[in-house]
């Protein structure tokens, strides 16, 4: 299950950043496309990025002093939510899959572990990230025009420091010139979650990511749910030790925290753990069946 | 199907309906453009500059 998922985030993301002329030259791309956001957090400055990131459209509507409210960006992150929900952070998030690969780093005889200590609070500081700085502070501290920054973009997102700096300053010289204590700053916390990430299981989702904190919301009733057939289950654990988010699946299966993994699908011993994917799947051949069975 | 189930089959399709319409919306009232403009061109606050 979790080379069929890294290959599918692989895939993802060279078709969301396959622009290779800006990898090249160290421009971003300006096409049409650019106009439509994409579900995870991806930086619409990356050199090889094709669309919007829908955290940093919200903020640059927001931002902008012309809009009270983004319907735009808004619209696109409760659509992927219904759809998907926290799959997205599992499946189609490029910095979730950086995470991923920094964890598979070994660390010799040093344990890894799930959670920073503090967990049951630190899950918390996301959904106030999201409040503050993606949309209070952009809207609220603004110039003699009205506008504001992208607070989020500006002072704490690792993914644009990844795969937009560091990309854009080895290219553009003008831009390494105005490079400062901002960029600095922003380092750190990319070297920070990298170095944390490798410990521990995906610490920028679990504590910092305003998208994930959105997106979990939606967790409960979006298309794409689990289910726990309580008469399979035999709450035998083996779900929350495979979990790598320490979800108690067989008591919470559509938790706010869930990224949809399918690790715990994949550890059930009496798949007991179903998506609603495989259930409507499974319900549409049934129904094929019957039909034939009833022409006979 | 009981009425829980009902209920969040419902929500559901709300939600999906009015994103889109939200979507349509935020097209029409230039959003898009906005939203555009930031996407096209280098964002320096997003790359650590200023």
């Amino acid at each position: 299950m979790n080379r069929i998922r890294l290959l599918f985030q692989a895939l993802w993301f060279a078709i969301t950043n396959g622009y290779v002329r800006g990898f090249i030259e160290g421009k971003i791309y300006q096409g049409e496309t650019k106009k439509l956001c994409v579900p995870g957090l991806n930086c619409y400055s990356c050199p090889g990025a094709r669309f919007a990131c829908p955290i940093g459209s919200l903020q640059a509507v927001l931002d902008s002093g012309q809009y009270k409210l983004s319907l735009y960006a808004l619209g696109f992150m409760a659509a992927f939510g219904v759809l998907l929900g926290r799959f997205v952070c599992g499946w189609l998030c490029p910095f979730g899959l950086v995470q991923d690969l920094l964890h598979r780093i070994p660390v010799g005889k040093m344990k890894k572990k799930k959670n920073l200590p503090g967990h049951r609070y630190l899950i918390y500081l996301k959904y106030l990230i999201l409040a503050l700085f993606v949309v209070i502070l952009p809207m609220t501290v603004t110039n003699f025009m009205g506008m504001g920054d992208p607070w989020f973009c500006k002072y704490i997102c690792p993914s644009g420091t990844l795969m937009a700096g560091f990309p854009m300053l080895l290219m553009n010289e003008p831009l390494r010139a105005a490079v400062g204590i901002l960029f600095s700053w922003k380092t750190f916390i990319l070297l920070l979650v990298a170095v944390l990430s490798i410990g521990f299981y995906r610490p920028f989702c679990k504590y910092l990511c305003p998208l994930g904190a959105f997106y979990g919301f939606f967790n409960k009733f979006a298309f794409y749910r689990f289910n726990v057939d309580e008469e399979k289950c035999i709450r035998c654990g083996k779900c929350q030790a495979v979990c790598g988010m320490d979800i108690k699946t067989w008591e919470a299966p559509n938790s706010m925290e869930c990224i949809r993994c399918g690790d715990c699908k994949a550890a059930c011993p009496t798949d007991a753990i179903t998506s609603s994917l495989e259930k409507l799947i499974r319900d549409v051949k049934a129904r094929g069946s019957s039909a034939d069975g009833e022409k006979i | 199907m009981n009425s829980k189930k009902r209920a969040g089959s419902f929500i559901r399709y709300i939600v999906l309906a009015v994103s889109l319409i939200m979507i349509f919306v935020g097209t029409r009232t230039g959003e898009i453009m906005t939203v555009f403009q930031k996407a096209a061109y280098i964002c320096l606050e997003c790359i650590g500059i200023g």
